[in-house]
């Protein structure tokens, strides 16, 4: 299968099943329409007659490369993955979201987790519910040496004693089982201070910092629970924790909603502010609501997201450090082709974890008691639930078998296809089409900065 | 030289489904991730 694409003045090809990128001339861009998985080293005499602004040579010539290419195994690639995708059917859990808390200090409009409470009680984890999760994490990670635990919530600094008190049970426990463990945290910044920075500086592989740009663009889906906006509040925290931080992973990370479909502004505002590291994602939420986004806005979307690659090969080509997590693409390595099967491989490798100890397959599907797995505390673990995952890959996804997007989105979110539509092997079209927009623009930028 | 057509990656996906699956890349929540 070969996606092409023209964008920003390139004409790009992608072979999908070799996940070889081509940039090729007008001419090719027309001419790989003649060419299938049984082409020969003739040129089509059809190509001749469709072509004729071209002249013979020209198209013979064009035909040996792309010839030469299918030759290498790079166009018209063979889908030959089917066959692994019982590969990692029986993998260890090695990833865990600690919902370290069910309560939250902000109020956002748009938070999926019902502004922090999940639903529920609005409560903290204690320290044996968190232990009791490290032990689970390490008993059934077997074979396993990396392990990745992100404390999440709600708001996860309400309950920092409990995530210093954990990050040290777990780290005591590493040599002993030999295991590597990978803490991440998210917060909305509001409590933090210096003991915090410096905890989180020291200790989480990685930390998202909740802020979406522009004051008013903040101020208004992120107010406290008395109405008043956090952007004031938490900018100078994230610039300190972010001076402090060294090379270490962080991520400012934002949401757009309806509201701010201009969202490019809000990148640049981040980085303007001192973050360099930059998230921006769309907002999942009851397509009813105001502020929710909707087919319509799909052409206004796909531009901003067209004119942020382009500013961001300006900046880039003119030695300006700026990083945006969703044009990100490793075209020579990135994951092997098993992890893209499946991607986050909720439900399978990684669950979420409750205040109760409750396991989910993922942070997304807690609150509803039917994807309940089980409970740290009392070592119940539903493995049907686990298989019912494990067998979820892009080949059993009906909707993704003919997508060219399949091996970099991995069937999209499961949480977010039941969500939409009740089922976890049918994606949302809405966000399918957002994803392959944003891994067209972070192709073509590769294209554009190996110029 | 190629003058059509420039190929910007060495990709070869077949090869890391032989050699991959090992299991210890960040599986939790685009994969599009670093790799052994």
């Amino acid at each position: 299968m070969i996606h092409k694409y023209s964008l920003n003045g390139y004409n790009i090809l992608l072979d999908v099943y070799s996940g070889a990128v081509h940039v090729v001339d007008d001419l090719t861009y027309r001419l790989v329409d003649f060419t299938s998985e049984d082409m020969t080293k003739e040129t089509p005499a059809a190509a001749y007659e469709a072509l004729s602004d071209y002249g013979e040579e020209e198209i013979d010539e064009s035909y040996a490369e792309l010839y030469e290419a299918f030759e290498r195994g790079q166009l018209h690639a063979p889908d030959d993955y089917e066959q692994f995708a019982n590969m990692m059917i029986n993998a260890s859990v090695k990833s865990m979201c600690l919902n370290i808390s069910h309560d939250c200090n902000l109020a956002c409009e748009y938070c999926f987790a019902s502004k922090g409470g999940f639903g529920g009680e609005r409560c903290l984890m204690s320290e044996e519910v968190a232990k009791k999760a490290i032990d689970f994490l390490i008993e059934k990670s077997v074979g396993r040496r990396n392990l990745e635990v992100d404390f999440f919530g709600g708001e996860p600094l309400m309950n920092f004693d409990v995530v210093k008190k954990t990050v040290e049970y777990a780290r005591a426990k590493e040599q002993e089982y030999g295991k590597n463990f990978r803490f991440t945290i998210t917060t909305n910044g509001l409590l933090l201070d210096d003991d915090k920075i410096d905890f989180i500086n020291k200790e989480m592989h990685n930390c998202v910092l909740s802020i979406d740009g522009r004051k008013e663009v903040n101020d208004r889906m992120r107010p406290n629970w008395g109405g008043k906006g956090c952007h004031d509040l938490i900018l100078p925290k994230f610039q300190k924790l972010v001076a402090q931080r060294g090379d270490k992973d962080y991520y400012a990370r934002a949401t757009y909603t309806r509201y701010n479909l201009d969202f490019m502004q809000d990148i640049l505002y981040l980085y303007e502010q001192g973050f360099d590291q930059l998230s921006e994602e769309p907002v999942v939420s009851d397509p009813k609501l105001d502020f929710s986004i909707q087919e319509e806005d799909l052409p206004r979307i796909f531009e901003e997201y067209e004119a942020l690659a382009k500013k961001l090969i300006e900046m880039k080509k003119a030695g300006e450090k700026i990083n945006f997590f969703h044009f990100m693409i490793d075209l020579n390595q990135g994951p092997c082709a098993i992890r893209r099967l499946r991607g986050c491989s909720c439900g399978n490798e990684y669950v979420a974890v409750t205040p109760h100890g409750d396991i989910f397959p993922c942070h997304q599907f807690v609150g509803n008691d039917d994807w309940k797995m089980g409970n740290v505390l009392d070592g119940t673990f539903n493995v049907d639930i686990k298989k019912q995952f494990a067998k979820t890959t892009i080949y059993n996804k009906e909707k993704c078998r003919d997508c060219w997007a399949r091996f970099y989105c991995s069937g999209g979110c499961n949480a977010a296809n039941f969500e939409k539509n009740g089922d976890i092997l049918k994606p949302y079209p809405l966000y399918c089409e957002m994803e392959k927009k944003r891994l067209e623009c972070a192709i073509m930028m590769q294209a554009a900065l190996a110029d | 030289m190629e003058k059509h057509i420039k190929t910007l990656n060495k990709a070869n996906l077949k090869e890391t489904a032989v050699k991959g699956g090992c299991g210890e890349c960040q599986a939790s929540c685009t994969v599009a991730q670093k790799c052994k």
